[in-house]
C-alpha cells in the first residue's frame, strides 16, 4: 500500500478512536446544556470519577475491566442525580457567570479530593487480554483497544440515535430542547425529564472516563484538563444535538490527530483554530439553534 | 406634501413557515395618534420588532421621514428618533430610576462617550431627567433601585425611557397592561400631553383607552392589515365587530363615541 | 405658585436630593483611602514581604482590568490572562532581544501592544456572547500560548526567558533583592491605573457600561452604539492586564509561557468573585485575601488548598453573591460605591 495511503488510514483510524471517546464523554453535557441552559463545568469531573472507580474496581476489588466500567457509569449516573437534585436545580434562573463559578468550584473540590485518595501520579488499568495487543489488518496492525474503543461508539451511537428519534422519551426531549415552555404546557414534565437526561449524561461521561484510562492515563487534573476538549465538542457541535456532538466529534477529533502526525510541533494549534473558524461563521455551532 | 414620518411598504416577515407579517402598509403622518388592536397573536408585536429594526423583514420597507431605514440597525434608528416601549418591561434593573433616565439622555445627546467626566457633572441631563420623572410623578422613587419599585410604577420608568429619547415616532406596546387603574390614567395623561408633532402608535387592547385616545386606528388580523378607519367607522364596521371587538367592545366603542 | 414661599415644596426637596446624590456620587469618601494606607503600612510592617507585596498589588491590577468587563459590562470570558501574558512577554522580550530594559518606557510598549491586540480580538469576538464567546475568548489565549510554544526559540517556552535584568527605576533607584524598590514602584502604577478606572467607571460612559450589562436589548433600543461600546472596554481592560502582566516580569526578572494558561483567568476571575464584581474595590479585597489565603494555605498543602477554594467558590456562589464586599455591606458598615441614598 502507497506510504501516503498508510498514513492516511491510520489518521482516520487514530483519530475515529479518538472522536469515539469525545462524543461518548460530551454528548450528555450537550443534550444537558441544550435542555437546561446550564453550563455544567463540573462535567470532567464526573468523567473523571468514572476512571478512578474503574481503577479500584480492577485493581482493588478485582473486578474485570468490562463490568467495571458499566458498574462505574451506573453509580456516577445515580450520584449525580443527588447532584442535580440537591444542588443545580438552585441555579437554573442563575447568570451563566455563576454557574460557571459553581460547577468549577465543584471541579476544584474533585481534583483535590481525586488527589488526596489516589496521589497525583497517573494510573493505568490493567485490560483483558483480547483487549491488548493488534488487530491485524493486513497492511497494518492497529491496536485492539483502539478498534473496541470505535466498536463501543458506533453501538452508544446507534443506541442512542434510536432513542432519541424513535422512543417516546426521545421525542419528548427533543421537543423540551426546541421550546421548554412549549413542552411544560404540553404537559411533559421538564423536571423529571431533565433529572433523567442529566443522569445518563453523566454516566456516559463516566464510561468515556473509564475508556480514556487506556489512552492518556488518568490523573486528577484529567477533570479540567479535558473539559476544555468537551466544551469545544459541545459548542462547535451545537447545544442540545446529538447530530452535532457527533459531527464535531468527528471533525475535532480527526484532524486533531491529523494535525499531530503531520506537523508534530503545531499539531495542538488545529482543534483551536477550527472552534474559532466555525463559530465565528457559526456562532451556535453547527447544528445549534438560533 | 408632507412627508409621513413613517411609512412602511409591503412588509413582509415570517417565523420558518409561519406568515406573521403579509404585505403590511402602514403610514404615520407627524402628530399622528393612531391604534393598532387585533386579536392576540394578530402579529402586532412582530410588527413594532420590525419598524424598530429588532427583526429584519423578509420582504418590503420602512421608511422614517422619507428615508428607508429597512437595513439600518436598530440602534441607528433610534437615534434618528424611533423610540418603543416593550409589552413586557424592559429595564434596567440594577440601577435607580433617575440613571435610567440620565443614562437615556446620555446616550441620545452624546454624552455617554464621555468617559473622563463624572456622569452627574452635567447638570442639565440631571434636570431634564427629573423632568421627565415629574411627569410621571416618580421623583420621590428616584432614588430607588428599579427592581425594588412595584410592577405598575416600574411601567412608568417604562415608558420614561421611552420619552427620554425625545422621539419624533414613539411606538407603544401595551402601555397600561399590569398597570392598576388607579395609576394608567397617569400614563395616558402624559401620552395625550405629549408634543401634537410626535408620530403615536400605540398597540392597546383596552378599548377604553382606544376610542378615548386614537385619531386612526389599524386592525389587524393574522399579520395582516384588516381595514382601517376613524373610532366611528371602526365601531361601526360590522366584520371588525365580528372579527374582534365582540359585544362589550361595541359598548366600550359607543361609551367612547360619546365622551368624544 | 409656591414661588415666593421660603420653604421649598416636598417636590423640589426631592428633586433637590436626587440631583445632589448623582452629583457627589464620584467624590472620594474617606474609606477610599483605607485600602491604601494599608498597602503604604504594609511596607513598613513586612519589609521582608516585599515580593510578595508586590505579586499581590500586580493581581489587584489584573482583577481590576477584569472587573471593568466583567462586573461592570457584564461580559465573561476565559481567555483575559491572554493580554497579561501579552504584556508580560513585550517587557521579557524587549530585554531578551532587543537589549532593552527600561522599566517605564516598557510598561507603556506593553499597554499599547496588549491594547492593539484587545481591540482586534475585541472587534470580531464581541459580536457573541454566552458559551459561543466563553469558548472563542478561550481558544484564542490558548493558541496564543501554542504559538509561543511553536516558537519556543523565542518565547523560552515553558521554561522561560531568566535572567531578565531590569535597569534602574529613573534611572536612578535600582531594583533591590527585598523588592522595596519594586514594591513602592508597581503601587505607584496602581495608583495611576486606578486614578483613570475609577475615573472611567463614575463617567457616562461607564453608566453606559452598566445599562449594557442591565439590558442590553434595551440598550439597542435607545440607540447605545452597543459594540463600540464594548471594544472600548474590552481595549482599556486588556491595556491595563497588560501592564499588570508587564510589571509581573519585571518584578519576577523572569517570564513563562504559564502566564497564559487558563489556571490565570481562572484565578483572577475567583479573586473577583470574591471580593465583589462591579465595585473597584472588589478587585482589591478579592486578590488580597486569595493571595494571602494562598500563600499561607498552599504550603501546608496544596491539596486542601485547592479543595477550600472550589468549596469557597461553592459556597460564595450560594450564600454570598455579591462576594466579600456584598457581605460587608450586608453588615451595615458604610462602604462606597453603592446606590443606596
Amino acid at each position: 500500500m502507497p506510504h501516503f495511503a498508510i498514513i492516511a488510514v491510520s489518521i482516520l483510524f487514530d483519530g475515529l478512536a479518538y472522536a469515539m471517546f469525545l462524543f461518548i464523554t460530551s454528548v450528555g453535557l450537550s443534550v444537558t446544556m441544550g435542555l437546561m441552559n446550564f453550563v455544567n463545568l463540573a462535567h470532567g469531573a464526573f468523567a473523571m470519577a468514572g476512571g478512578y472507580l474503574v481503577v479500584t474496581f480492577t485493581r482493588t476489588l478485582g473486578i474485570g475491566f468490562i463490568p467495571s466500567l458499566l458498574i462505574a457509569a451506573v453509580l456516577v449516573g445515580a450520584v449525580s442525580v443527588l447532584f442535580e437534585r440537591g444542588l443545580y436545580r438552585r441555579l437554573y434562573k442563575s447568570t451563566d457567570l455563576e454557574q460557571v463559578l459553581l460547577t468549577i468550584g465543584l471541579a476544584f473540590m474533585s481534583i483535590a479530593t481525586a488527589t488526596y485518595f489516589y496521589g497525583p501520579i497517573p494510573k493505568s488499568v490493567p485490560l483483558p487480554s483480547w483487549l491488548q495487543g493488534d488487530v491485524n489488518l493486513g497492511f497494518r496492525a492497529f491496536p485492539s483497544y483502539r478498534a473496541f474503543l470505535i466498536a463501543v461508539g458506533a453501538v452508544l451511537i446507534a443506541v442512542l440515535w434510536y432513542a432519541f428519534e424513535r422512543t417516546n422519551i426521545g421525542a419528548k426531549i427533543r421537543a423540551a430542547v426546541d421550546n421548554r415552555r412549549m413542552a411544560e404546557s404540553v404537559g411533559i414534565n421538564v423536571d423529571l425529564l431533565f433529572t433523567l437526561t442529566f443522569a445518563v449524561g453523566s454516566g456516559l461521561a463516566a464510561l468515556g472516563g473509564g475508556l480514556a484510562i487506556q489512552l492518556f492515563g488518568l490523573s486528577p487534573s484529567f477533570a479540567v484538563l479535558y473539559l476544555v476538549l468537551f466544551l469545544i465538542v459541545v459548542a462547535v457541535g451545537g447545544l442540545g444535538s446529538l447530530k452535532g456532538t457527533l459531527v464535531a466529534a468527528l471533525v475535532l477529533g480527526i484532524f486533531d490527530t491529523a494535525g499531530k502526525y503531520l506537523f508534530a510541533d503545531a499539531g495542538g494549534f488545529f482543534i483551536y483554530a477550527i472552534t474559532v473558524a466555525v463559530l465565528l461563521v457559526k456562532p451556535a455551532g453547527f447544528y445549534g439553534r438560533e | 406634501m408632507s412627508e409621513a414620518a413613517l411609512q412602511v411598504r409591503g412588509l413582509n416577515h415570517a417565523f420558518g413557515a409561519l406568515p406573521v407579517a403579509r404585505d403590511i402598509n402602514l403610514a404615520l403622518e407627524r402628530g399622528a395618534r393612531r391604534a393598532l388592536i387585533g386579536p392576540n397573536g394578530a402579529g402586532k408585536t412582530t410588527l413594532v420588532n420590525l419598524i424598530t429594526g429588532a427583526l429584519r423583514p423578509v420582504a418590503g420597507s420602512v421608511l422614517l421621514d422619507g428615508k428607508d431605514i429597512t437595513t439600518t440597525s436598530q440602534a441607528e434608528r433610534a437615534r434618528r428618533g424611533l423610540a418603543r416601549t416593550f409589552q413586557i418591561n424592559q429595564l434596567f434593573r440594577g440601577l435607580t430610576v433617575l440613571e435610567n433616565i440620565c443614562m437615556t439622555i446620555g446616550e441620545r445627546d452624546g454624552n455617554c462617550n464621555n468617559l473622563w467626566r463624572s456622569a452627574g457633572a452635567k447638570r442639565s441631563v440631571i434636570d431634564e431627567a427629573l423632568d421627565h420623572l415629574d411627569a410621571l410623578r416618580l421623583t420621590d422613587d428616584a432614588l430607588k433601585l428599579v427592581r425594588e419599585l412595584p410592577y405598575g410604577r416600574q411601567r412608568l420608568v417604562e415608558i420614561a425611557i421611552a420619552l427620554a429619547q425625545k422621539p419624533r415616532v414613539l411606538l407603544l406596546d401595551e402601555p397600561a397592561a399590569g398597570v392598576p387603574s388607579s395609576e394608567s390614567h397617569l400614563i395616558l395623561d402624559v401620552v395625550a400631553g405629549l408634543d401634537p408633532d410626535i408620530a403615536i402608535l400605540i398597540i392597546e387592547h383596552d378599548m377604553d383607552v382606544v376610542f378615548r385616545f386614537a385619531k386612526q386606528i389599524t386592525v389587524m388580523v393574522q399579520g395582516a392589515v384588516f381595514t382601517e378607519g376613524t373610532p366611528d367607522e371602526i365601531m361601526n364596521n360590522a366584520e371588525v365587530r365580528a372579527v374582534y371587538l365582540g359585544e362589550e367592545g361595541h359598548q366600550a366603542a359607543q361609551r367612547g363615541g360619546r365622551h368624544g | 405658585m409656591a414661588a415666593s414661599e421660603p420653604q421649598k415644596s416636598a417636590g423640589q426637596v426631592a428633586r433637590d436630593r436626587a440631583a445632589l446624590f448623582l452629583i457627589e456620587r464620584h467624590r472620594f469618601r474617606w474609606p477610599e483611602a483605607l485600602p491604601w494606607l494599608i498597602a503604604i503600612a504594609c511596607f513598613f510592617v513586612f519589609p521582608d514581604r516585599m515580593t510578595f507585596g508586590g505579586q499581590v498589588l500586580i493581581m489587584v491590577m489584573f482583577a481590576i482590568s477584569l472587573d471593568l468587563i466583567l462586573g461592570y459590562a457584564g461580559i465573561v470570558t476565559l481567555g483575559h490572562a491572554a493580554f497579561f501574558g501579552i504584556g508580560a512577554y513585550t517587557v521579557g522580550l524587549l530585554i531578551a532581544r532587543f537589549g532593552w530594559s527600561e522599566p517605564i518606557s516598557s510598561l507603556f510598549a506593553a499597554a499599547v501592544l496588549s491594547a492593539l491586540v484587545g481591540f482586534a480580538s475585541g472587534w470580531f469576538l464581541l459580536r457573541y456572547r454566552g458559551l459561543t464567546l466563553l469558548m472563542l475568548t478561550l481558544a484564542t489565549a490558548i493558541m496564543l500560548q501554542e504559538t509561543g510554544n511553536l516558537r519556543s526559540d523565542i518565547s523560552g517556552g515553558y521554561d522561560g526567558l531568566p535572567g531578565l535584568t531590569i535597569s534602574p527605576l529613573f534611572g536612578y533607584f535600582d531594583y533591590d533583592l527585598y523588592g522595596h524598590v519594586n514594591y513602592l514602584y508597581v503601587l505607584g502604577v496602581l495608583a495611576v491605573v486606578f486614578f483613570f478606572v475609577r475615573r472611567i467607571v463614575y463617567s457616562p460612559f461607564g453608566q453606559a457600561l452598566t445599562g449594557i450589562r442591565e439590558n442590553v436589548r434595551r440598550m439597542h433600543a435607545i440607540g447605545s452604539p452597543v459594540h463600540r461600546r464594548l471594544v472600548t472596554v474590552y481595549t482599556i481592560a486588556a491595556s491595563i492586564a497588560g501592564v499588570a502582566g508587564a510589571l509581573f516580569t519585571q518584578t519576577n526578572a523572569y517570564v513563562t509561557l504559564t502566564v497564559f494558561d487558563f489556571d490565570n483567568s481562572a484565578k483572577v476571575m475567583v479573586m473577583l468573585i470574591l471580593g465583589g464584581t462591579g465595585r473597584l474595590y472588589g478587585a482589591f479585597l478579592g486578590a488580597v485575601v486569595y493571595m494571602v489565603l494562598e500563600d499561607k494555605l498552599s504550603k501546608l498543602s496544596p491539596t486542601f488548598w485547592q479543595f477550600g477554594i472550589g468549596l469557597l467558590l461553592v459556597l460564595a456562589v450560594l450564600f454570598a453573591r455579591r462576594g466579600l464586599l456584598g457581605l460587608v455591606e450586608n453588615a451595615g458598615l458604610c462602604l462606597p460605591k453603592r446606590k443606596k441614598p
